[in-house]
């Protein structure tokens, strides 16, 4: 008897593992649920499980329902790529992960020398926050598709929008000191040069990222530069205490952010009542008026408490499905051709299409700016009664920068 | 520039002296007992935890009472039940346990509060700027970390120096069959002697919690540098982590605050490395390897003066 229990006890999860790679179509989501990236890998996550819950009602992919399998990465590229082979082990052919470039750099080799590897058995990788503009230029690969804007884009819009803001006078860049920080930083410099020569930048700062618990050093330093607005691409834990840090010091500048809406960020803002002083430039916020994607933000919030900050992973998904259908296949091969030039009426609203060339995702831009609700925008962050307005919209065709993508497709 | 020097060294001195809060209890443990504790900064974040989930029931004052008094209670019972039985078998032993435990204790918080940072807040009635320096407020909840470091430090040399307890509990380290034979128990003084250690770190950790950020990394996080707190100062002295702790707190902040690099210093020789692989060095800020500067400290003490700033012996 003990031993039929024990042979029960090892077959049963084996059996259940073969049944359920053949009724699901699983997808691993490799991002930090531990450590200081965990606050926005959590979000991530739950995001990413109430958009399979979403094709699940719908019947699924081609039939198949939708997993999402957690794997957690510690924001650690060694991590990120033992967590793949593990997923890949599993039965995983689609793989989603955002936060952190130096990750992504690393999981696009991994995936694209395992393609190389295994024909037949090709997985593919969905970028939806990474953002450093090398996964699609330099390192670009047939089985990497990113639906975030990548950063020089971002940049793009951000400069753009400051170049009509007499204002500005003194900038303080601060940003994390790794791939993506790094890009920030150039892009800024080099934008900022061409667009308004007369901007003085008066400190230029890299600082670990996700190790510093205490951001008062760097904002003594931001203060005695005399900076009145900071460009800074930080995310996760480090935007958020860099805000906490200027509020009990009383810093009034204004922040050009990529990142402001995360965890934390937004009481951070309200704390250090910088009423209208934060931007962030994205692909959307709530108070967009679009009647969709505010149903899905309302929805979104009643069941998990949190809003949506990524509106590029239901692109992400949706396409995802759409592309499969197109295919009439799950074979990521197929799926992948099908994306390829995709065009789509994105989740808020305008046009956007995944450019065949390096499969970067374009679509609207917009900047948005956090501060008191005054037109009976119906959406606050954080409970702060405070929330985003928009300020600027740049649409698709407009974000268009060149690539220097050599592609080899299969 | 008198502005930033002004307010680095204030943000220097309260950062050391929270260092101090956490590397008093190590050092406490160590000149006593003798045992590296590995797990002190587990402690400290026990007791972070523990003051978060106590203000949320009772609020911020009994939790910073409360919360270490549980850590002290747990940090007594590992001495008991696990360091004593572990003695036997040496110091390698006890350095491997301690270093495990750490592990099991990040393991128990992410069970009990999850892997993302709780929102432990910083108490109204100190939520408030104290004062204002060129313009940038301090924090009132910031000095009161300041305060209770400062009377922990004061209160500890009284009762190691200057009271009986304190000199039974340093004879029981060195003689502990004599004090066994004067009728003392030495086994528990050197129970009471972990509780207490651990209780101050996890009072670190109540007041560092709001400050900084709870969650179950914030061990690793502090861990490395509060080694380097102790053996700067010198193993086992508490003046020696006093002057330590402030010392580091006000190198990383100097650091952070300083943007030059060598290729600022040999400004005009920069351009003939500007393209070789030494540009990376060159270029590098002393703000950039801020974070490393603790390290680099304790190598050179460890080179130049091994047993540490105030220490007595060679270890």
């Amino acid at each position: 008897m003990r031993k039929l229990m024990m042979a029960a006890a090892f077959a049963l999860p084996m059996l259940g593992g073969a049944a359920m790679a053949q009724d699901t179509l699983k997808i691993g989501y490799i991002d930090p649920l531990s450590g200081g990236g965990a606050s926005v890998g959590e979000i991530g996550l739950k995001t990413f499980q109430f958009l399979a819950d979403e094709v699940n009602a719908k019947g699924g992919i081609l039939g198949k329902k939708v997993e999402i399998v957690p794997l957690d990465n510690k924001t650690n590229p060694q991590e990120s790529l033992i967590q793949a082979q593990k997923a890949i082990d599993s039965g995983v052919r689609y793989i989603t992960q955002g936060n952190g470039s130096s990750v992504a750099g690393a999981l696009t080799d991994f995936i694209t020398k395992y393609n190389e590897r295994n024909p037949g058995k090709e997985v593919l990788y969905f970028n939806y926050a990474a953002v450093d503009p090398v996964l699609t230029n330099e390192k670009c690969s047939f089985s990497h598709f990113r639906w975030d804007a990548n950063s020089d884009i971002k940049m793009e819009a951000l400069t753009n929008y400051m170049k009509g803001t007499p204002s500005i006078k003194k900038i303080y860049l601060i940003n994390q000191d790794y791939s993506f920080g790094e890009s920030v930083r150039t892009a800024a410099r080099a934008m900022l040069k061409t667009k308004r020569p007369d901007i003085e930048i008066v400190g230029d700062e890299k600082h670990p990222l996700l190790k510093v618990t205490d951001f008062a050093p760097y904002i003594a330093k931001i203060k005695a530069s005399g900076a009145d607005s900071v460009i800074t691409g930080n995310w996760g834990q480090d935007f958020a205490l860099l805000l906490k840090a200027a509020a009990d010091s009383g810093l009034k500048v204004n922040w050009y952010t990529y990142y402001a809406g995360g965890t934390g960020g937004p009481t951070a803002i309200k704390q250090g009542n910088l009423n209208d002083q934060v931007f962030q430039v994205a692909e959307g916020y709530a108070n967009i008026d679009n009647k969709s994607s505010m149903a899905f933000e309302k929805a979104l919030r009643d069941k998990y408490g949190f809003s949506l900050f990524y509106p590029r992973a239901v692109n992400e998904m949706r396409m995802f499905a759409l592309a499969a259908e197109k295919a009439k296949s799950l074979e990521p091969v197929k799926v992948a051709a099908a994306l390829e030039g995709m065009d789509y009426e994105v989740f808020n609203g305008g046009k956007g299409f995944m450019r065949k060339d390096d499969h970067q995702f374009f679509q609207p831009i917009y900047i948005a700016q956090f501060g008191e609700l005054k037109n009976k925008e119906p959406f606050d962050e954080e409970k702060t009664g405070w929330g985003w307005k928009g300020v600027a919209k740049i649409d698709a065709d407009k974000t268009v920068l060149p690539t220097t993508c050599k592609m080899t497709r299969p | 520039m008198l502005e930033l020097v002004v307010i680095s060294t204030l943000n220097g001195v309260l950062f050391g002296m929270l260092l101090f809060l956490m590397a008093s209890g190590l050092t406490v443990i160590f000149s006593m007992l003798g045992v590296l504790n590995f797990a002190h900064a587990s402690f400290y974040m026990l007791g972070a935890f523990f003051g978060f989930q106590i203000s949320r029931w009772f609020g911020f004052w009994p939790a910073l009472l409360v919360a270490p008094i549980l850590a002290g209670i747990i940090g007594a019972g590992v001495e008991r039940f696990g360091l004593r039985q572990v003695h036997r078998n040496g110091h390698v032993a006890e350095l491997l346990f301690t270093f495990g435990l750490a592990f099991a204790i990040e393991e128990v918080v992410q069970i009990i509060w999850g892997k993302s940072p709780v929102d432990f807040r910083v108490p109204s009635s100190l939520d408030f700027p104290a004062f204002t320096i060129f313009s940038t407020n301090y924090p009132a909840y910031k000095m009161f970390m300041l305060l209770v470091s400062v009377a922990i430090f004061l209160a500890l040399l009284v009762v190691l120096k200057r009271t009986r307890v304190g000199m039974i509990v340093q004879a029981a380290l060195t003689h502990p069959h004599m004090v066994g034979h004067l009728g003392h128990n030495v086994g528990r003084i050197f129970m009471m002697v972990f509780g207490v250690g651990t209780a101050l770190a996890a009072v670190a950790g109540v007041i560092a919690g709001p400050a900084l950020v709870t969650q179950s990394n914030m061990a690793g996080l502090l861990g490395p540098i509060l080694f380097v707190v102790v053996v700067v100062g010198g193993l086992g002295s508490l003046p020696g982590a006093f002057i330590a702790s402030l010392l580091i707190g006000l190198v990383q902040t100097f650091a952070v605050s300083m943007n030059g690099s060598l290729s600022e210093v040999f400004g005009p020789l920069s351009p003939a490395y500007a393209s070789t692989w030494l540009s990376d060095i060159w270029n590098v800020t002393v703000a950039q390897i801020a974070p490393i500067m603790p390290y680099v400290l304790l190598v050179l003490i460890l080179a130049l003066r091994p047993m540490g700033l105030l220490g007595t012996r060679e270890t």
